[in-house]
Formats: C-alpha cells, sequence, structure tokens
C-alpha cells in the first residue's frame, strides 16, 4: 500500500535537488566559511549564496538575513533579541492566542521575567482584529507579534494593516512565516514587518536550518556569544550545508510557488467539499477563504480524534490532529480553542495539510477511506445516541 | 516484538482495530458511564448477571485508541467471571493484559476500571433493592 502523505505543516520531504545541492559541503567543500584559505571561501561563497537567495525571496537585503538553526530559534531570537536590547524603553508586548509555541512559551518566559504580554483573542475564523492591534499599543509597547499564517487553521491573517499599525506608533513588528515562506508571496516591505521567521524543512528544504530577517536599524542583543559569526549576532559555525539547501530550496519555491498553490488549493477545496458532503455532523475550522492553500481542517462530532488519526494511519494516510489524545497533553488545541471550537469538537479535529507529491488521486482515497472511519468510531460512540 | 518507538503494543493496536463486545445490551443488569467529553473520553460499560457470574459484558466508548483497546480489553477480562472477582479487577490487571500503556494514557486504563465498578455498584444497588422489597 502507497502511504499519503498530508502532514506538509508539520514538516515537508527535501527534495530530491536540494539534497543534490547539498551533499558536496559534506565531503569536497566541507571547509568552516571563517577559514580564509580556499576551502573556507568555498564555503563562505556557499553561504553568502544561499543567503542572497533567501533575501532576494522575500524582497530583502543580504545583510538583513541572520541564519539559524530553524524557524523555533529564529521565533525565540526576535522576540527575546529585541526585548531584552529594548527594555528601558518599555516591557509590554503584543502577541495573539494562536502563536505557535516557539512565540507562546517565549512570551510565557519573558513574562516571569517582567515583560507585560497581551494575548490578543481571534474570531471564530481564527483572523486578528488590527483594531484590537491598535487599541492594546501603550508608551511602553516594544513589539507586535502577529503569524502570517497560523500552522493549524490555515488562516492567513491581515499582516500587512497590522504592519501598518505597527509602524505609525514606531513599534517593532515581527511576524512568524514559517508556513508562509515558499507557499504563498512573502514581501518584507509589503507586510511592513521587522521580523520575520522562516523554516526550512516546511519547504521542502532540510531540517536543522532557518532564518530570521531583521530589518536594518531594529535593535536586538547577540542570541549566540561566541565566535562573532552571524555579524555577531548567532554565533557558531555555519551549517553549511543545510544552508545551501534552504538557498536551494527557496529558488526552486520562486519557481514554482504560483502554480504550485493553485494546484494545491483545488485540491484542498475538493477535499474539504467531498468530505462535509460525505460525512454529517462536522465543520470545517479556519477561514473560508483566507486560508493557506495546502490546509484542511475539520472536526467530526462524537468521536476522538487520535482514533481517526491511528484509524487512517492504518490505511496509509498520514495527517494531524488538535485532540489533546493526539498530543499527549492534559488540553486539546490552544488554537482550537481560541476560535471557540467547543473543547469536545476540538478533541475530534483532523488536519490535513497538502503538499507537491499529493495528488487528486490521494485526495480521492481520503474521500473514500474517512467516511467509514468516521462511521466506525461512531458506531461505537456514546454521544452519538445521547445527541438524538 | 513491539518497536520500542512506537505509541503502542501490538496488543493495544490489535484491540483498537478489532474491538470486541462492542454495542449496549438490551435489559442490562449495570451500567457504567464515566468520562466527560469535554476532557475527550467517555465510556460505557454494560453487563448482564446471571446468578452472581457475568455472562456478558458489552461497552461503548468515544476516546484515543488506548480508551477503546482498555474498554474492549475489561469487557473480555469479566465475561464469566463472578461479580466478586470483576470487582478485583484493576486497571494495573489491564494494562498488564494489554502489554502496557505509555505513561500519558494510563489514565484511559483507571477509566475502564471506573466504569466496570460503576456497572457492578449498579446491579448490586439493584439487588439490594429488590431484596428490601
Amino acid at each position: 500500500m502507497r502511504r499519503i502523505y498530508l502532514d506538509h505543516a508539520a514538516t515537508t520531504p527535501t527534495r530530491p535537488e536540494v539534497v543534490k545541492a547539498m551533499l558536496p559541503y559534506f565531503t569536497d567543500a566541507f571547509g568552516n566559511p571563517s577559514s580564509i584559505y580556499s576551502y573556507g571561501q568555498e564555503a563562505r561563497g556557499a553561504v553568502e549564496g544561499a543567503r542572497t537567495r533567501v533575501a532576494e525571496f522575500i524582497g530583502a537585503r543580504s545583510e538583513e538575513i541572520i541564519l539559524t538553526s530553524g524557524g523555533t530559534e529564529a521565533d525565540n531570537y526576535a522576540l527575546k533579541g529585541v526585548a531584552y536590547a529594548n527594555e528601558r524603553k518599555g516591557n509590554h508586548i503584543i502577541t495573539t492566542s494562536i502563536e505557535h509555541r516557539a512565540v507562546l512559551e517565549v512570551c510565557k518566559f519573558l513574562e516571569k521575567r517582567g515583560f507585560k504580554i497581551t494575548y490578543l483573542p481571534v474570531d471564530e475564523y481564527g483572523l486578528v482584529a488590527p483594531d484590537d492591534v491598535k487599541r492594546a499599543i501603550t508608551d511602553k509597547t516594544i513589539l507586535i507579534s502577529v503569524m502570517h499564517a497560523n500552522n493549524e487553521v490555515g488562516t492567513i491573517e491581515p499582516v500587512e494593516e497590522i504592519g501598518k499599525i505597527a509602524r505609525e506608533a514606531g513599534v517593532y513588528f515581527h511576524t512568524d512565516a514559517v508556513q508562509t515562506v515558499g507557499h504563498i508571496p512573502v514581501n518584507v516591505d509589503e507586510l511592513k514587518v521587522d521580523l520575520l521567521a522562516i523554516s526550512g524543512h516546511k519547504l521542502y528544504g532540510p531540517k536543522g536550518v532557518g532564518a530570521l530577517y531583521i530589518r536594518e536599524d531594529t535593535k536586538l542583543v547577540s542570541f549566540m556569544h561566541g565566535g562573532g559569526q552571524e555579524r555577531k549576532c548567532r554565533a557558531g559555525t555555519e551549517n553549511v550545508p543545510a544552508i545551501v539547501g534552504l538557498g536551494r530550496a527557496v529558488e526552486l519555491a520562486g519557481q514554482e510557488m504560483g502554480k504550485e498553490a493553485e494546484r494545491q488549493a483545488y485540491l484542498r477545496d475538493k477535499l474539504i467539499k467531498g468530505l462535509v458532503e460525505k460525512i454529517d455532523h462536522i465543520r470545517v475550522n479556519g477561514h473560508p477563504t483566507k486560508r493557506l492553500p495546502n490546509n484542511v481542517n475539520l472536526s467530526a462530532d462524537f468521536v476522538e480524534g487520535e482514533s481517526l488519526l491511528l484509524s487512517l494511519d492504518s490505511e496509509g494516510i498520514c495527517a494531524s490532529t488538535g485532540s489533546a489524545c493526539g498530543m499527549a497533553s492534559p488540553e486539546p488545541s490552544h488554537v482550537l480553542l481560541a476560535l471557540g471550537v467547543p473543547r469536545e469538537q476540538a478533541h475530534g479535529s483532523l488536519r490535513f495539510t497538502l503538499g507537491r507529491e499529493n495528488t487528486e488521486a490521494d485526495v480521492e482515497r481520503v474521500l473514500e477511506g474517512l467516511p467509514g472511519i468516521v462511521a466506525r468510531l461512531r458506531a461505537m460512540s456514546p454521544l452519538l445516541k445521547t445527541q438524538q | 516484538m513491539t518497536d520500542p518507538w512506537s505509541l503502542y503494543s501490538e496488543k493495544v493496536m490489535e484491540h483498537f482495530k478489532n474491538p470486541r463486545n462492542v454495542g449496549e445490551i438490551e435489559d442490562p443488569d449495570g451500567v457504567g458511564r464515566v468520562g466527560d467529553p469535554v476532557c475527550g473520553d467517555v465510556l460505557e460499560l454494560y453487563i448482564k448477571v446471571n446468578d452472581g457470574t457475568i455472562v456478558d459484558a458489552k461497552f461503548k466508548t468515544f476516546g484515543c485508541a488506548a480508551a477503546i483497546a482498555t474498554s474492549s480489553m475489561v469487557t473480555e477480562m469479566v465475561k464469566g467471571k463472578s461479580v466478586e472477582e470483576a470487582l478485583k479487577i484493576s486497571n494495573k490487571a489491564v494494562v498488564e493484559a494489554l502489554d502496557g500503556l505509555p505513561p500519558a494514557k494510563v489514565h484511559c486504563s483507571v477509566l475502564a476500571e471506573d466504569a466496570l465498578k460503576a456497572a457492578i455498584e449498579g446491579y448490586l444497588g439493584h439487588q439490594k433493592l429488590k431484596k428490601q422489597t
């Protein structure tokens, strides 16, 4: 049985072209980019080439790109870096209740150290209201952090409008763009962001690499202290093969993104429409139109997400859930709860995130398989009876 | 051998995929309903008792694979046992019969034990009432 991978928001396979570009930098061109002889300079050239590609891809200059170990590090650096460099100016940070934990957990950390955090609510579709951001700004606000698109429900946030508000107020603005870079157009000037986090493995690059865009003149403290790499912001010998891989991945994304987004949006709509038609007592989580082209998130009543997930897995279909059981945590997804999804429905949520290798046949297999799985689990659910 | 990195034992997966005794008993002698949909698991356990022996047990469960597998296992374990013996079945015994559960899932087995106890207590309460009248 061919396995169907539908969890591209979790990670993507590294493209063979990317792997091919990386390989020489493990063996032949293994030098340390800080060395001045030829081995070092080969590696330096490769790192700078990749940096330029990343910068151009998001409309930035290469000096504004700091290469990191991934999206989580980029988010950590943005928040902690700004917080500690600007604490004399103020101690207030604005974010949202649906951020990735790479932002939320940093906020909680900063909260314990005297920073004040405002967690803005979202509407039933997962949208943040720019007016709420505006109202939350005080003279102590030093940073606003709102994700570009949500990883669970796929809602694309009004980042551009929030960027305008932040700029007028003279407050730094960070966006976690891990789910959007390489999938939908991202331009730092259009979005009016000062900081933007990127992850390599979400766009068919390798794991262990990412980037933080830092607009010129943005004040941050160093994230890693040591040999002074990455303009003294992030010390440590560069992960040259992975950085080369990130560069190649964004290059390929640039060539194919528009067409691929269109293709995936078609499959997404077909999957949503088909499942809503075939399964009753089901709701779509997230926004109907302001949605990532690859994201499908549904809640099926009377059944639990982990059971759905494992049943799908035994039919060779890999998806994810916001159920507490599926994540081995006491609470279901904080994102679904923030959207106002009742807990019992959050427990029955399923997320499918499409990718490059998915075809219409894959969507059809889910449409054939899932209704039977839901029916089987509902037949053993005591909740259905009490509802009827 | 079970893959040490997999979440569940083969036995849990087997009971999850082919659960025994799913359904309800018409005119049961005891019913135990425990859990809360808000927390993600609800377990309903039905028993039929004949001369102090549990002759049939069925369940309906809303929950994760561990909740379904423990429900299935506990119904298998009580069938043919006297009410007194069945009361002694602990969640630990259910977990052992399933070749173990991940630590985060042990509460599912507690739920199975609670449902069984509730069903038996229901039965015993009913018996007492019958004797009084």
